[in-house]
């Protein structure tokens, strides 16, 4: 047991890590950096979206003796993208999957004049056919990825679903759609790469996995450990757009560095960043749920599939947090779970907080309330009647050993939104008025850190030190990019080490200085690397009481100079500490059973909607979200990120869509890709439950995803209670509540009465 | 090749400054570029976002949509304009109290707008201050710090007067 009965640093609202640089302005993001002699460089990317390249030719209205031009065949190592699958090229070569793959990049001095000779290289294609649906995809004609289009499956089951449904009382069928989304960070991709023979490849940049893209220079650059180096830059933003692809971007600026012989800097504009780089996975989930005549599950049977786009990316991973949040904090008896992630020639899709989750808790929360109307039950009451409780086990058989608390999460969340009293008061003036109000809720869970046996594999490894200079500072590879590492980090070393938060800083984020803790996604960063922080300080603190004479109390100023004791009798002051996994973790990844994850983050979130009939908008009005996060170890950080959070789901649900044209982004502009103001975000009540989990750092869970999970579904269930109509397809803009609304109308038709 | 271009005078953070620079350059990268003063960011460069908010003449500008040749003569404040002394601006203080900073991308232009409201009205309601950062989009957030930091830097007199106002006053 880990967690002290009281903390100094952990649980105190101390101030941001960088935010001070933040607030003055003088944080610098990659777009802020020079380097001496630095050229730029832009991307020439494809026009269609599948085809064999048959030329490239270029305009001689342009000077290209000035400019520096590269192509596949410049890549001296492997060309493709290291991730998971090595589909991706880095350049392409000889044939495109998707309109905007990056097939020529070109650099000069200039800025603007590397922007205007991107339209001077013309490509020619022989086009081939492309596809763009998930249902397309499943015909499997034509194959455009692998020998069958079909990037990953899971089949996840339990007990025998075939088994139940003639003995059921009620089945309840529906699908459920969501749409793609946009991170919409609003810094824009960048990075900056400098290359030498002697030195090899330095990128700068704006990014989320300083060792994802280390691999990816290495295997394109084949060079050795000692020859690539990773610096991230302030980064402003990323929501998982910045986990996978700077590594493409680094090797792009690094191509461009090394034949040119200059420093490079590649910094997308909005368009590019929105057309070019990855969103969220569209979804489709199909569920049929059996029920016993007094409401509680019997067997449930869900069919997802994922739309991957061009190549592999994230997919697979993505495809598998999906499964395993598909079916809700809910016991059932039977369950069989058969997702697929398809490809198609789409710009391929990627990592975005939630990462799966969302798509399918949209679906699942959805569902419930779908089958409460079928069976004419309350759907609070449905919930309650299935939640799990302690000793129960989840769709993939594990025991939950943590204290089960969602009847206490749902008992706070209907006080504190006062939902009975409300819903009564809206059902009785409906009626009689043209804006309708409803309230809907969500329960789920979020899974902390990677699945399954991956922080196994990822077995990072973290430290602290403490330099010649007197600094004690955190080794982690785990970036900042808002949600507040720094802070958090530095808080957990200084409460473990005993010493001031102010004493304590972050190691430059920069592969030369730091070891691979891991990548900074999938609500990691607290709970796993925290506890390894929090372990290294400890080990720390026992050195310097074994070899330095450190006393059982001490201020900062004994401990430094405990410190210098210790660096003259032994040397460097140093703690590192590699993960291991909580006893007793058992996971079988080809049957897709058991510890899926270490610890749960759970809530229970409600939506006040209030829906004008006559204008077809739909207004999320007020927003309640109670979780239980484990220990918040910074009460201001941790609100902000479900607040955030939640605004971003609100976005997913109601405000955000992306509109397709030959598989990539056709409203590639703020302007026309419209995400919730200052003026659309409610008033959002967030509240905490804390139950310490005794192997994350001062008994904290992950945080960071999980308010982007309830909000879509708790939206659309308070439409639901507002209206009488269930709309089950995300983003629901006024014109799909028109079609709805208004029956015998079509979307179509509003939009032909609008141009009239 | 700058001394092919027009001198443009104006003051930015109450020092006068002269650029050479194509006057349809925004002023946006001639903050950047031409006078180092990266803390105005760019977010979009089409006025939705905000990110390059600046206070020209008394007004909130986008500055990715200013010519640089309509700033001439023109009092300019940025973000880097706002501490006074060393000392954090009454907004600064609260955004770092309120957490109403998070990645800080969209921080600068953020408190460009907050102050111009403050300016123009010392003590908004909640309703005033959604509609005075109405054109500041913030990713991270989900605004409810930022209005909080806006309402306890209202509660300070001296968060009303801009420091370039407060330069003059001394």
């Amino acid at each position: 047991m880990s967690t002290p009965a009281t903390t100094r640093v952990v649980g105190a609202p101390v101030p941001r890590k960088e935010g001070v640089d933040k607030l003055l302005g003088r944080a610098c993001y990659v777009d802020d950096i020079e380097r001496e002699g630095m050229w730029y460089g832009a991307t020439v990317r494809s026009t269609i979206p599948r085809g064999i390249i048959r030329s490239i030719a270029f305009d001689r209205s342009v000077d290209w003796s000035e400019f520096t031009v590269v192509t596949a065949a410049d890549v001296p190592g492997e060309n493709h993208i290291h991730l998971i699958t090595a589909d991706q090229p880095c350049l392409a070569d000889g044939k495109v999957n998707h309109r905007e793959e990056p097939i020529v990049l070109i650099a000069h001095p200039d800025r603007n004049k590397v922007r205007e000779a991107v339209g001077a290289v013309q490509i020619e294609y022989d086009p081939l056919p492309a596809i763009f649906a998930i249902e397309e995809s499943e015909r499997q004609d034509p194959i455009v990825w692998g020998a069958d289009n079909l990037i990953k499956s899971f089949l996840l089951e339990k007990g025998d679903v075939d088994s139940v449904w003639a003995q059921a009382a009620h089945i309840v069928e529906r699908e459920y759609r969501t749409g793609a989304q946009e991170h919409l960070y609003i810094e824009n991709n960048g990075m900056i790469a400098e290359y030498s023979a002697q030195t090899g490849v330095t990128v700068w940049g704006s990014l989320q996995c300083p060792y994802y893209v280390f691999k990816s220079l290495r295997s394109v650059f084949d060079l050795p450990e000692g020859k690539v180096r990773v610096i991230q830059t302030e980064t402003g933003g990323a929501f998982g757009g910045k986990e996978d692809y700077p590594s493409n971007l680094a090797c792009h600026a690094g191509l461009l560095s090394m034949k040119s012989g200059h420093p490079v800097k590649m910094v997308y504009d909005r368009m590019e960043d929105l057309v070019a780089t990855t969103k969220r996975h569209p979804s489709r989930v199909r569920h049929r749920t059996a029920l016993d005549g007094n409401g509680k599950l019997l067997a449930i049977d869900i069919d997802l599939a994922t739309n991957g786009g061009a190549y592999a990316t994230l997919s697979s991973t993505v495809l598998s947090r999906a499964t395993l949040h598909s079916t809700g904090p809910y016991l059932c008896p039977n369950v069989r779970v058969h997702s697929r992630a398809w490809a198609t020639n789409m710009v391929p899709f990627g990592a975005f907080r939630g990462f799966g989750a969302p798509q399918t808790i949209f679906a699942m929360e959805r569902h419930i309330d779908e089958i409460a109307a079928a069976i004419g039950m309350d759907p609070i009451e449905l919930r309650r009647r299935n939640f799990l409780h302690d000793g129960d086990t989840t769709a993939t058989e594990q025991v939950m050993r943590e204290p089960m608390i969602m009847d206490r999460l749902l008992d706070r969340a209907l006080e504190e939104s006062d939902y009975y009293a409300k819903r009564k008061r809206f059902a009785e003036e409906n009626h009689a008025r043209a804006v309708k109000r409803g309230l809907g809720v969500a329960t789920f869970y979020h899974g902390s850190g990677f699945t399954g046996s991956g922080e196994v594999v990822l077995n990072s490894l973290a430290g602290v030190d403490v330099t010649p200079e007197g600094n004690v500072r955190v080794l982690v590879s785990n970036t900042e990019f808002g949600q507040g590492t720094n802070t958090i980090l530095t808080q957990v070393a200084a409460e473990a080490l005993g010493i001031d938060y102010a004493r304590v800083t972050m190691a430059p984020p920069d592969t030369d200085e730091v070891p691979n803790s891991g990548p900074t996604v999938a609500s990691r960063t607290s709970m796993v690397v925290g506890r390894l922080v929090e372990r290294a300080s400890l080990q720390l603190i026992a050195l310097l009481r074994e070899h330095a004479g450190l006393g059982a109390n001490y201020t900062t100023e004994e401990f430094l100079a405990a410190c210098e004791r210790y660096r003259a009798a032994k040397g460097a002051v140093l703690s590192t500490c590699r993960y291991e996994a909580p006893p007793g973790i058992y996971w079988d990844d080809k049957k897709y059973r058991g510890e899926a994850y270490p610890a749960y983050a759970w809530a229970v979130y409600v939506a006040q909607v209030a829906v004008d009939t006559v204008t077809y908008s739909a207004e999320v009005e007020e927003f309640w979200a109670v979780q239980e996060v484990g220990r918040v170890l910074h009460p201001v950080l941790a609100a902000g990120q479900i607040e955030g959070g939640i605004a971003q789901g609100i976005g997913y649900a109601v405000y955000e869509k992306v509109v397709w044209q030959d598989g990539s982004m056709a409203n590639n502009q703020m302007t026309n890709y419209i995400m919730p103001t200052a003026e659309d975000i409610p008033p959002i009540h967030v509240y905490f439950e804390q139950i310490p989990f005794r192997h994350g750092a001062y008994g904290a869970k992950g945080i960071g995803e999980l308010p982007h999970d309830g909000p879509a579904p708790a939206i659309l269930n308070a439409i639901r209670d507002a209206t009488g109509l269930a709309f089950n397809s995300i983003p629901l803009l006024p014109e799909d509540l028109f079609a709805g609304l208004a029956p015998g109308q079509s979307a179509q038709s509003l939009q032909e009465s609008v141009t009239l | 090749m700058s001394v092919l271009w027009p001198a443009i005078r104006f003051a930015v953070n109450g020092e006068i400054r002269e650029v050479y620079a194509p006057p349809m350059k925004r002023l946006l990268d001639v903050l950047r570029e031409d006078l180092h003063l990266t803390g105005t960011k760019e977010g979009c460069g089409e006025g939705e976002c905000g990110s390059c908010s600046v206070r020209m003449n008394g007004e909130l500008v986008n500055s990715c949509l200013i010519p640089v040749l309509q700033a001439e003569g023109a009092k300019i404040q940025t973000v880097e304009g706002l501490a006074m002394n060393g000392k954090l601006h009454p907004m600064q203080e609260a955004f770092l109290q309120c957490g109403g900073a998070q990645c800080g991308i969209c921080t600068p232009g953020m408190l460009m707008a907050a102050a111009q409201l403050l300016a123009t009205n010392p003590h908004p309601n909640l309703a005033e201050i959604r509609e005075g950062l109405a054109g500041n989009l913030c990713r991270c957030t989900g605004f409810m710090r930022i209005f909080e930091s806006v309402v306890i830097a209202a509660a300070d007199d001296s968060a009303a007067i801009a420091p370039e106002e407060a330069r003059h006053a001394r």
